[in-house]
């Protein structure tokens, strides 16, 4: 698993781009991700159905995995089993 | 990662949403992936190593900026206004190329040099034609060099810095949410394409998903035209567009600006006045002065519309000083004061600007400018002051900044050393409410001779540079300043010009 890697769910239609990993297995869904999709789907797990957003970014406390969903979809995102939260951008006033 | 996944993100969210206006024409982001991808396959089949754009905005920079950054080479954008012979040399550095843009020219130039060119038009209309059926292509992954500006300095030769796809993500995914733009919203663009904030306005614009309103060549009237036709939200300038803007208005050009939520300006000083007056002109619209180089992929600290309307309020020296200042660090970023030996300065002490970031390059394509600990040295001279707001003291290499353009002292004191009557030139800054900083120019006349009449050392300098080098001042002195080791001291002349 390294930075740049195009990673899909095997639960829900959610796709990321790993901006930032560590060695722990990268979950959507509650299932892991892959850099295809299985031939057939992981059941989507309760606790791991909120939802991802695209554009956000999603990071875990300790700072070492940072993900971008650049698909959408119906599963939530975790590593080792531990839920990631949203990291914002910080917008300037102003564009450039 | 990518930088064209922008722009897949942007086509993908809204493929029907127009992202782009110029001269009337509208793109859709839908339009521009395919066009992007169609300039893939044109940089494949030429060979090209670089992809470069001889011409003002339009399209074509956007295709040519994801088409290039598709095919994993850097996209070199030029700055036109060069004489003939410094284009040629640059070109050279980067062939073989696909060159867009001025065809006439670059065959003239550089025919010989092995590269594939393309007028706007053709450019655009085969990007165009040429979308791959099936989507089996493969794309750079993008660990490389996304885009390469050749930036002018004091030395002879311009340095080619290089902005990799890690540090042009940095800095948009660290201040831009994506698709957070209104669809009603729209950035109009008017610097110019081999200008670093041009092509960061095109990449935040695309991910925000604020349509782009292009204006290809700047002229005050067509700018406040564009401004009210297409309701333009968000507006960067250079500090002498506004004020030839404000000049406008003041002659009674018709202004319907209150869509102008936002102003930003950068790139060279912003005389007080013309801010202040802006202020008043727009008092509606948050302005935003921003501080950033080439090498630190544009923005990096900035001064924003709460701290420009409280610093014009205030009775507080100190506040309304901050109008002068560049503003804070942004989030992202670290930025310092070093002295000569490297050593961090405390809070009120001058020296250098050092900052560090992921958006910070540094690297040029012969050498990386960075210390060992990654920090970035901008050759800018400044101060931060208790609250962290940083303050520039003048320019620690001598480089003049008129209107936003790098200007070397050395090429305008060559040329006129060639003159026989000269003996000895230095070219200093004179401040200018017009361009921030002009040229001043102190002479000493070789023993015997006359003085030469200014519109003669004038129309040697048209001839040899371009009229960017032209000098506002000229000062006859009987010799020029040097210390004991032999070095012209420039800070002195500047205050012989001052008086």
């Amino acid at each position: 698993m390294k930075p740049g890697t195009r990673l899909k769910s095997a639960a829900d239609d959610t796709e990321v781009m790993v901006i930032r990993c560590a060695d722990g297995t990268i979950e959507c869904g509650g299932a892991p991700m892959g850099e295809a999709k299985p031939e057939t789907p992981a059941p989507l797990a309760a606790d791991f159905s909120a939802g991802t957003l695209m554009g956000k970014r999603y990071v875990d406390a300790a700072g070492q995995y940072e993900l971008l969903c650049v698909k959408p979809g119906k599963g939530s995102l975790s590593v080792d089993g531990v839920a990631l939260v949203t990291k914002d951008a910080k917008p300037l006033p102003a564009s450039d | 990662m990518n930088i064209a996944l922008l722009l897949e993100m942007a086509a993908e969210a809204a493929p029907d949403r127009v992202g782009l206006v110029c001269d009337g024409k509208r793109w859709t982001y839908g339009d521009l992936l395919a066009a992007a991808r169609g300039a893939f396959e044109l940089v494949e089949q030429s060979g090209a190593q670089y992809v470069a754009l001889l011409d003002e905005s339009s399209e074509a920079a956007v295709i040519a900026l994801f088409g290039a950054s598709l095919a994993g080479v850097p996209y070199c954008p030029l700055n036109y206004r060069l004489a003939d012979a410094d284009l040629s040399a640059l070109l050279a550095r980067i062939a073989p190329a696909l060159v867009i843009g001025d065809e006439e020219r670059v065959m003239r130039i550089a025919g010989d040099q092995g590269h594939t060119v393309l007028s706007r038009e053709e450019f655009a209309l085969k990007a165009q034609e040429l979308v791959p059926e099936a989507d089996d292509r493969v794309y750079d992954p993008g660990e490389g060099v996304a885009v390469q500006l050749f930036t002018s300095g004091t030395t002879a030769a311009p340095k080619a810095a290089i902005l990799r796809h890690s540090n042009l993500l940095g800095y948009i995914l660290g201040t831009v949410e994506f698709a957070a733009a209104d669809e009603a919203d729209a950035a109009l663009v008017v610097v110019p394409p081999y200008h670093i904030a041009g092509i960061s306005a095109l990449m935040s614009s695309i991910y925000a998903g604020r349509r782009i309103v292009m204006l290809p060549s700047f002229e005050p009237e067509a700018w406040l035209r564009l401004v009210d036709e297409e309701r333009v939200s968000n507006a960067f300038v250079v500090p002498t567009m506004l004020t030839r803007i404000i000049a406008a208005m003041d002659n009674g050009t018709p202004a319907h600006v209150a869509s102008l939520r936002a102003i930003a300006y950068g790139g060279g000083k912003m005389p007080r006045e013309i801010i202040e007056r802006a202020l008043q002109l727009f008092p509606d619209s948050g302005f935003t002065n921003a501080y950033g180089l080439t090498e630190t992929s544009s923005t990096v600290a900035l001064l924003g519309p709460d701290d420009h309307r409280a610093a014009l309020a205030s009775d507080d020296p100190k506040v309304r000083a901050r109008l002068g200042s560049l503003g804070q660090a942004l989030p992202t970023v670290e930025i310092e004061i070093r002295d000569e030996d490297g050593k961090v300065l405390p809070p009120g002490e001058a020296g250098e600007i050092y900052v560090r970031g992921e958006q910070v390059s540094g690297e040029y394509k012969e050498k990386s400018a960075l210390t060992a600990d990654g920090w970035f040295p901008t050759r800018d001279a400044g101060y931060i002051d208790e609250d962290g707001y940083i303050f520039l003291s003048g320019r620690a290499d001598d480089v003049i900044v008129r209107g936003g353009e790098n200007i070397s002292p050395g090429e305008i004191e060559d040329v006129l050393l060639t003159h026989p009557a000269i003996a000895d030139a230095c070219a200093c800054a004179v401040p200018s409410i017009e361009w921030g900083e002009a040229i001043g120019l102190a002479l000493v006349t070789r023993e015997g001779e006359a003085e030469p009449d200014h519109d003669e050392l004038k129309a040697l300098i048209r001839g040899r540079l371009r009229s960017s080098r032209l000098p506002d001042k000229i000062v006859f002195v009987s010799e020029l300043p040097y210390n004991e080791m032999g070095k012209l001291l420039r800070r002195e002349v500047k205050k012989i010009l001052a008086d």
